[in-house]
């Protein structure tokens, strides 16, 4: 491997983590409420603009917006789960599912032009006085605020696993996500399970929206992109799999990365979608899943 | 009762041949283009409703196939192929197209196959952007010979082939397995259809009729971008439509397109952006409280004797 190579698998690795958080919020609102928000992509562009909104009005590092963009998005989310998803929780599964992803689909379009009637359809970015600094190792660059945004990743990521073995309020989303009848049955409030657990999806979109602030350009229309990672990374890792979700982005980054330098970057994307699609034919149960 | 039983097939002849001699009669440009636009968007919406009404397959992707149609039909065509043997590769493009995404992801139960329609869309959106950045404009010696005329009538021809395949899907051996596996997949196997074949079929004459219909807009249109026919929002037309008038209902279609491209020209004319806003938000209240759109209500209506 000559240094060329291990600089695209760095900067694969760096992106990767984004894509694996930007793709936990999702794998978790699918497993506890079986509901698949394809809006799920606006919603990062929703957190991505919070931290430039703080950053040009109060010159807010990027790095503490992520403080606000995640419990904004979580009221967010949860006003969404009220008004809308809620109406689908007594539905058969393969309707909630059906029904969720028509509501998406309607919703990323209302998100997406509120976003352009609010901020207009530029790209904008956040760029701090540390923007540019760089860590050399050998012959490979890594930028210092993508491995900040990678290594808060993971610590956001390790904070939910967290509270989701260690907390009751945690142990109440699993046991739903495992068995909603039996978890009723043992009284737990479901209903409000689901709405901190969509809002829970929603605020971790938030902070991966901040952290994607931080090295890639926001402007209303980058929430079907990612939407699509999110999506391609969940089937990678297995539904409803943090751990295996978080590898499976960090591995689509790296894949992506390098097949850009080896076809092209007009052809980049087609590898994701072709793994995406080996994947379904041969280990629809995900490729890091343990069963 | 039933809309088609209240329509005899001599009246539907009648508007067929009514809708055949518009042009005939009036060789003004706004009328073609409207009922052009009609006709295509009526296409685009049932060859929709096959698959995502009659089977219930959601398909966040129609615009993939509609893009690839319109992309190989326009790239032939401009090359100097004949436009029947452009149309012919471009929906046979298409189709392919469609097998190819769904022989893995119908197999699975639950969102896949939204998933992987959605995915397949973006990817080739971008992609068609990547290889052919450039606008097509038609040549001066295609433009100089450019009627409207033959444009509305393929229109016609696509819109007639997609209202008689999903007549068809309304009464047929195939149309009944795909109605139950919809209804219920799992007694639907027991009752010794093969589910996952008759998605497919579906899937692929769904997808064979979005190509041909992009082929049809890429006949049409003077200029564009290739990767404009990917847009999502040809998807989300083609939802709004089908839901706007009745999912997995044969007049469904017809009654949506009217009613969408005459609120569309409203709303677009002093909203500029906000008109997508209110057909999201449209689309959202038909799925959670309407979901039988124009052709239920008109069933309600006349169940009351009105």
């Amino acid at each position: 491997m000559t240094s060329i190579h291990v600089q695209n698998a760095v900067f694969g690795l760096l992106i990767g983590g984004l894509y694996g958080l930007g793709a936990v919020g999702l794998s978790l609102v699918f497993g506890v409420l079986t509901m698949l928000n394809v809006a799920h992509g606006e919603l990062i562009m929703l957190g991505g603009y919070v931290s430039i909104w703080l950053f040009t009005l109060w010159r807010l590092d990027p790095f503490v917006s992520v403080l606000v963009a995640g419990p904004a998005l979580f009221i967010v989310g949860a006003g969404l789960f009220w008004v809308l998803f809620r109406r689908l929780i007594h539905f058969t599964e393969e309707h909630k599912i059906k029904n969720s992803i028509l509501i998406g689909f309607g919703l990323a379009l209302v998100l997406q032009t509120l976003a352009i009637l609010a901020w207009e359809a530029d790209e904008r970015a956040v760029t701090p006085s540390y923007a540019g600094e760089v860590l050399a190792l050998g012959g490979v660059v890594v930028p210092l605020s993508r491995l900040a945004a990678l290594v808060l990743a993971f610590v956001v990521l390790g904070g939910l696993h967290l509270f989701l073995t260690h907390t009751r309020q945690g142990t109440a989303i699993r046991a739903t996500a495992e068995d909603e009848q039996g978890a009723a049955l043992a009284g737990i409030p479901i209903g409000r399970v689901y709405l901190i657990a969509f809002g829970l999806g929603s605020a971790l979109a938030g902070v991966a929206g901040a952290l994607v602030s931080v090295s890639e350009a926001i402007s209303p229309a980058i929430g079907l992109h990612w939407t699509l990672k999110a999506l391609i990374v969940i089937v990678l890792g297995g539904m409803g799999n943090i751990f295996g979700t978080f590898v499976a982005g960090v591995f689509l980054g790296v894949v992506e990365s390098m097949s850009g330098f080896l076809f092209g970057n007009a052809y980049r994307e087609v590898v994701g979608l072709a793994i995406f699609l080996i994947v379904l034919s041969a280990r629809p149960q995900g490729l890091f899943a343990r069963s | 009762m039933t809309v088609p039983r209240l329509v005899p097939p001599a009246l539907i002849a009648c508007g067929v041949v009514v809708l055949g001699a518009v042009p005939l009669f009036t060789s003004s440009r706004s009328l073609l283009t409207w009922g052009f636009l009609i006709l295509l968007y009526i296409a685009l919406a049932q060859s929709w409703n096959l698959l995502g009404g009659f089977g219930g397959q959601v398909n966040l992707g129609h615009a993939a196939f509609f893009g690839l149609g319109a992309l190989v039909t326009r790239m032939l065509w401009l090359k100097g192929v004949p436009l029947v043997l452009a149309l012919l590769a471009g929906t046979a493009g298409a189709s392919l197209a469609g097998l190819i995404v769904g022989a893995p992801s119908l197999r699975l139960h639950g969102p896949y196959f939204a998933i992987g329609t959605l995915a397949v869309a973006e990817i080739l959106r971008i992609t068609a952007g990547n290889v052919f950045p450039e606008v097509s404009t038609l040549p001066a010696r295609a433009l100089a010979g450019y009627h409207l005329a033959p444009r509305y009538y393929l229109a016609l021809g696509a819109a007639l082939l997609t209202m008689l395949a999903a007549w068809r899907f309304g009464r047929s051996r195939f149309g009944y397995g795909l109605a139950a596996v919809r209804e219920d997949e799992a007694v639907a196997e027991a009752s010794g259809v093969h589910a996952f074949r008759h998605k497919l079929l579906a899937f692929v004459v769904s997808s064979a009729l979005a190509g041909l219909t992009g082929g049809v807009f890429g006949f049409y249109h003077v200029s564009f971008y290739p990767q404009f026919a990917f847009s999502p929002l040809w998807t989300f037309d083609a939802l709004l439509i089908t839901f706007l008038g009745g999912v997995g209902a044969l007049w469904g279609p017809p009654l949506g397109a009217a009613f969408f491209l005459m609120l569309r020209e409203a709303l677009a004319f002093r909203l500029l952006e906000v008109h997508v806003l209110i057909f999201g938000i449209l689309f959202i209240i038909i799925v959670l409280a309407f979901p039988g759109g124009l052709v239920e209500g008109w069933r309600t209506l006349a169940r009351r004797g009105y």
